[in-house]
Order: C-alpha cells, then structure tokens, then sequence
C-alpha cells in the first residue's frame, strides 16, 4: 500500500489506521502468524499499527497482548500463559523507561559495571526464560538515549555517565543476540537518534498515558519490527533493478556520451551518483541480484561503465535489459531470466512516467517513489526491503550462482535433447542430514521458497534445531554442483514418522536449480532412510498457493498415488519395496553425515 | 480560522478515527455518546488534532477535554496564536 511505503505520514497512518487495516484485510493471500507482544508501558497503538505494517506484508497477526509493564512477570514466572498461546514470535517492547537504577555521581569507580549486571540480570532472566520455556525467535530493543544529561556531555564518558551507562547495557543486549539463536534486535536506540531525541520524547504522552515515546514515532518503529518479522518469514526483497541514466549517474548517455555524464569527485552531482553507486554495491553484496532495464541502445548503455568512476561495472549485473521496450515486459522478462517471482523485485528509476508504467503493468514489483539524487539512499535504505536476519555464506556468493545459471543458459541453446544437456554439466550432489553448519542456509531456504514448495511450511531456527535431535524426523539437505560451479545447498526436506508411513512435512528447492532432476536424488535418499528405519509407506501433501504451482504435480511424477484432493490441497501416497530402484540417473551423489 | 470552521474539521477527525463517514458529532459529543471513544482512542483523536491543527496540547489541557466543544475551544486560540 502506497500510502504506508518510505516516507510516509505518520499522523495520516495514525488517523486512518481503522480504515487502512479494513483495507489490507481484503487481501485474500495472508499468512497468518501467532505474535506475542510483551509490555514495558502502554502498548495499544503500536498494536495497531504494527498489525497495518505486517498485513501490508502479507502477514495476519494473532496477537498475545502482556498486561501494562509485566514483561519481566510474565516471561519469568507467568510463561505458561504465553507457551499455551504457542507464538511464532515474541517482541519485548522496553524503552529506556524501563531501566530501574542509573549510576549515582558519587559512586566508586567500577562500580557502574556492577550496576550494569545488577539491571541486566532481570533482562537476561527474561530472556533465558524464553529460550528455554518457548523457544520461539523473540525480537528485543536496544534502550535509546535518556532525554536529560545532568553532567552535560561528560554523561557520555564519565565513570558514572548516564549515555555511557546505555551504552554498557546496551552492549549486554547485543552479546546475548549475537551468542543466541533465534534472538533479533529492534535497534530502538539507532530509531530515536534517526527520529531525533528530542521530537522523540513527548513528556505529556508519558505521564498521561505512559506511551514511553512519541505517538508519532510509533510507525517508524513498527515499520522497524515488521521488517524484522518479514524477513524472518522470507518475505524479503531479491532482486533490484536499476534504471541507469539520471539514476547510475547524471546526465543521458545517449545524447551526452561517456566523457559528460556526473559521476566522481568533480561535481556535487557527480559525487551523489557515485554514492549512490557505492550503496547499491554494498546491496549487491548482501547476495541481493542487480540488473538494468534501461531505455537506451545496448551498446551505449554499457559504454557508461566505461566511465572511470564507476563502482559498478557491467559483470555486476545479472540481467542488462537496455532496449526501447516497456519497463514493464522488460522486467518481467528480468524475473523469468532469474527465475524469481516479481513480488521479489524492487525498481529504482528517476522517472515518475516509467515508475507508474511499471506500477500499473507489474503491481506486485516494489517502485518507491524518488525524488532528489541525494535522497535516494534515504528512501531505499529505510524501505527495509532487503533487511536481514540471517546473513549465510551462501547470500555472499549469490550473483556468482546467477551468473553461472546464465552461463548454462547459453550452453543449452546448442543442445536439440535436454538430457544431453543435463549429462554434459557434471552434476554432483552432496546430501546430508541437517546440521550446525547448514543450519543458517536450511532456515533461510526453507523461509524464501515459495515456488518449489509443497506445504508452505515456515519454521524459524529454533524449530529446526527441534528437528536435528528429532529421532522420528527426517532432514535431508543437498548441494548441487556442475562443472560451471557450485550452488551451495538448494533443496531441504523434512519427513516425519506419522503411524506406519514416513510422511514429507516440508520440501523446498531453490528455483536456481529447477529442471536438473535433482529432486530424483533427494527422493532416492529419503526412501533409503525410510527402508532403513523399516517403514514401506511414503506420504506427501501439497497445498495449494499462488505461488507454488510448478509443484503441483511433483508427486505423480514421482510415482505417488492420490488418495485426497480438494481445491485446496492434495495428498499422495506411495508404497516402497527393498528393491526400490533409483530414479535419479544423471546426478553423482555423495552421501553425508548419516544421522 | 473561525470556530466553525475548526469544529468542522474536528468532526472530519472524528469520523476518520471511528472509521464512519456518516458518525453524528456536536457540540456536546463525549465518550458516553460513541462506544469506541475509550482511553486509546482519546489518545488518537488528541493527537489527530494535534497533527492537523499544529498545535500542542499540554498536561493540564488534556484532562479539560470531555466534549467535541471543549476540544474546539481549546484549540482555537492556539491556532489564532499560530496565525
């Protein structure tokens, strides 16, 4: 919804905030997450709100409302209450009002530090409780600054320095989320400086209503949560394309040539595009996909980069669209050349004309709206489109994956029989069960699938540590590689003991490697895993979603059987024998960490 | 801005956060007359107007705020100041 993208009014939001979540309740495609919101003051409106940010991401919130500053209560002693409600996620929603004790002036030095164990203990507290009584991903703010600064600016640095004091406890906070799965930060204090401290204290909402900041803050720090909890749910952004003249540097290269365009230290402008370069570099390389759609002759699009300032260079793209056809079909075509769905793509174009064509022609594809060069980085960086929770090995090196797929491409073009094709790249798998290494890349996989995905199930890290030590569950993980390069694990699967059948709960595979016949190898290893366990009995689902379709017959061609299907879901069933014959062909297969 | 004027912007406000195009506000409209004007959206409507009329309402004001006429009487000269 337009009105709640970067920049947006936060009074409107507030005002309308029934009206808009009316709205977002049209939407027949939510998934529904169970969210446990507990309270370090009044938490009414920020309920609502982060309810509109989440349904504008497709996500329907239950919410689990703690009582008026009982956070430390309910988690610590209470927890019974929220396990039975089984959320999804936990956010614990404390302010700098809530720390109970700041140093004394006249204290001995180091004894601040025994101060900061003595506040952090109830914090810790919490969170063991949590981890161990819940086991859900839970959400925590940092403590923003305090209002007032007795000392003045030694606060800062002195033994007993009340910004000084924040900082140590903040740092507790951070150790725990870097050392413990599962557990995020809302960086509060990051929010209030952006906000600025002193619009963001509003004194009259606190002592009328103990709103512990300003009623007006509250959307951009809910906008900040549901960030956080549509990435954990894999609803990030993939791809972004980048118009190139007046947005990858200033001036048309068509007319003015590569000697003229702004770019580098010679002009204000200039040093503005090179910035903006050097961003979009830095999103690139959180394994985010880059390519152009550009309305210019190919050639002398690409002739820009000769411009010795350049940051990017042309290899960094993964798809150059540079032609005279709409933006519209351009990106499109973009989306099918990377084999990602167009709800995944976020646009960059100065042109308000281009920026509505591909609105309107693709609505599912993210155009925020610019305005200024300067401003650019501001809006796409506080979008939150490519906010990360988990950041795998595998994210690093994922425009080499693109990059090796349109190799293949080309390759395939000079073959007339498709198996051909797939026997001359020198497919090997390694497939092993999950574990602490894969862990990272299974979860993210497992979250941001949606093509190749037969039951939609969406589990956080702390469900799938369940699994590894599951002994009636099945993890399966496989790599693939061929001789153009590696594409790191791409497929999971979890199967578990229902009766006497070993039932799929959840298979995904990355759309990088759809149609290689990898799915025959995974298949192959999870019927050995059965026989072993004696089980002859193999069922599978599919659940239908608007996403998922490439899927819909996978079973039958499998061999599976139907016993159960409605328009909204299929179950298929297949009996296994001790001389099962292997289906996969092609695939060399290394197999790995038995459980 | 004259009274009117600000009263008919008051009741704009009023429908927008109850959701209700068609809500009846007058003069002396309170929290016993619409049943979803409970304490948070006493929060909201306060600081719809505060956003709206660029004015602030402090401490002691907000309790004075029972009826759409006090409010509207409250705010007036604060935006006349503003003017």
């Amino acid at each position: 919804m337009k009105l709640l993208a970067y920049p947006f009014d936060s009074g409107y939001i507030l005002k309308k905030k029934k009206s808009i979540k009316r709205e977002l309740l049209e939407n027949d495609n939510l998934i529904t997450k169970k969210i446990a919101l507990l309270s370090g003051s009044t938490i009414g409106v920020t309920k609502d709100i982060l309810e509109i940010f989440l349904l504008n991401e497709g996500i329907k919130p239950i919410f689990f409302e703690g009582d008026y500053n009982r956070f430390y209560e309910e988690a610590v002693f209470d927890y019974k209450e929220i396990a039975e409600f089984n959320p999804d996620i936990i956010y614990i929603h404390t302010t700098v009002k809530n720390v109970i004790d700041f140093p004394k002036v006249g204290l001995k030095k180091g004894e601040s530090e025994k101060l900061v164990n003595e506040e952090m203990k109830r914090y810790i507290q919490v969170w063991e409780s949590l981890k161990n009584n819940i086991g859900c991903s839970v959400i925590l703010n940092t403590f923003e600054y305090s209002p007032y600064r007795v000392m003045g600016n030694m606060e800062a640095y002195h033994d007993n320095g009340s910004i000084r004091y924040i900082n140590s406890l903040n740092q507790v906070i951070i150790e725990y989320a870097r050392e413990n799965s599962g557990f995020y930060i809302n960086d509060l204090n990051y929010q209030a400086a952006s906000y600025g401290l002193y619009n963001w204290f509003d004194h009259s909402v606190y002592y009328l209503y103990k709103y512990p900041f300003a009623m007006n803050a509250i959307p951009m720090v809910c906008h900040n949560i549901s960030n956080i909890i549509k990435s954990l749910f894999g609803k990030n952004k993939k791809a972004l394309v980048v118009d190139l003249d007046n947005t990858l540097w200033g001036g048309v290269i068509g007319d003015d040539g590569v000697e003229n365009i702004e770019l580098g230290v010679e002009t204000p402008k200039g040093m503005v595009f090179s910035e903006i370069q050097r961003y979009i570099k830095k999103i690139m390389e959180l394994g985010v996909s880059l390519s152009v759609c550009s309305k210019n002759e190919l050639s002398n699009a690409k002739k820009g980069f000769d411009h010795p300032a350049n940051e990017l260079n042309v290899e960094d793209f993964t798809v150059f669209k540079a032609n005279w056809d709409n933006k519209n079909l351009n990106i499109k075509d973009i989306a099918s050349e990377i084999n990602i769905m167009d709800d995944s793509i976020v646009f960059i174009d100065d042109n308000p004309a281009e920026r509505q064509l591909v609105r309107e022609g693709l609505p599912n594809v993210m155009v925020p709206e610019l305005d200024e060069p300067e401003r650019y980085i501001d809006i796409i960086d506080k979008s939150g489109f490519f906010e990360i929770t988990n950041l795998s090995e595998d994210d690093k090196k994922r425009n080499e994956y693109y990059r090796n797929e349109r190799r293949r491409i080309e390759t395939q073009k000079g073959f007339n029989d498709y198996t051909s094709y797939l026997e001359s790249l020198n497919m090997s798998s390694e497939i092993c069960a999950f574990n602490n290494q894969n862990i990272e890349r299974v979860v993210q996989l497992i979250n941001k699938t949606n093509q190749f995905n037969l039951t939609t199930l969406r589990r956080t890290k702390s469900d799938i540590e369940k699994y590894i030590k599951d002994l009636n569950a099945i993890t399966i993980c496989a790599t693939l590689d061929d001789k153009f390069g590696s594409n790191g694990i791409v497929s999971c699967m979890i199967a578990s003991i229902n009766d006497d059948a070993m039932e799929i709960n959840l298979w995904v595979m990355s759309c990088r490697v759809f149609k290689r016949e990898l799915e025959n190898a995974i298949f192959d290893r999870l019927v050995l895993e059965c026989i072993s366990r004696g089980i002859y009995k193999i069922i599978g689902k599919y659940y239908v979603t608007k996403k998922n379709n490439y899927v819909s017959k996978l079973y039958e061609t499998l061999g599976f059987s139907i016993i159960e299907e409605d328009e909204d879901h299929s179950i298929w069933e297949l009996n296994i024998s001790d001389d099962y014959a292997k289906k996969n062909k092609i695939i060399e297969v290394n197999i790995n960490g038995q459980k | 801005m004259d009274r009117n004027e600000i009263f008919n912007e008051v009741i704009a406000i009023f429908r927008d956060v109850f959701d209700d195009d068609s809500l009846e506000v007058v003069e002396s409209t309170s929290s016993k007359d619409i049943e979803d004007w409970d304490s948070l959206e006493h929060i909201n409507l306060i600081l719809a107007m505060e956003n709206k009329f660029q004015v602030k309402f402090v401490l002691d004001e907000v309790a004075l705020l029972n009826n759409v006429g006090e409010m509207v009487d409250l705010i007036k000269p604060k935006v006349n100041e503003n003017e």
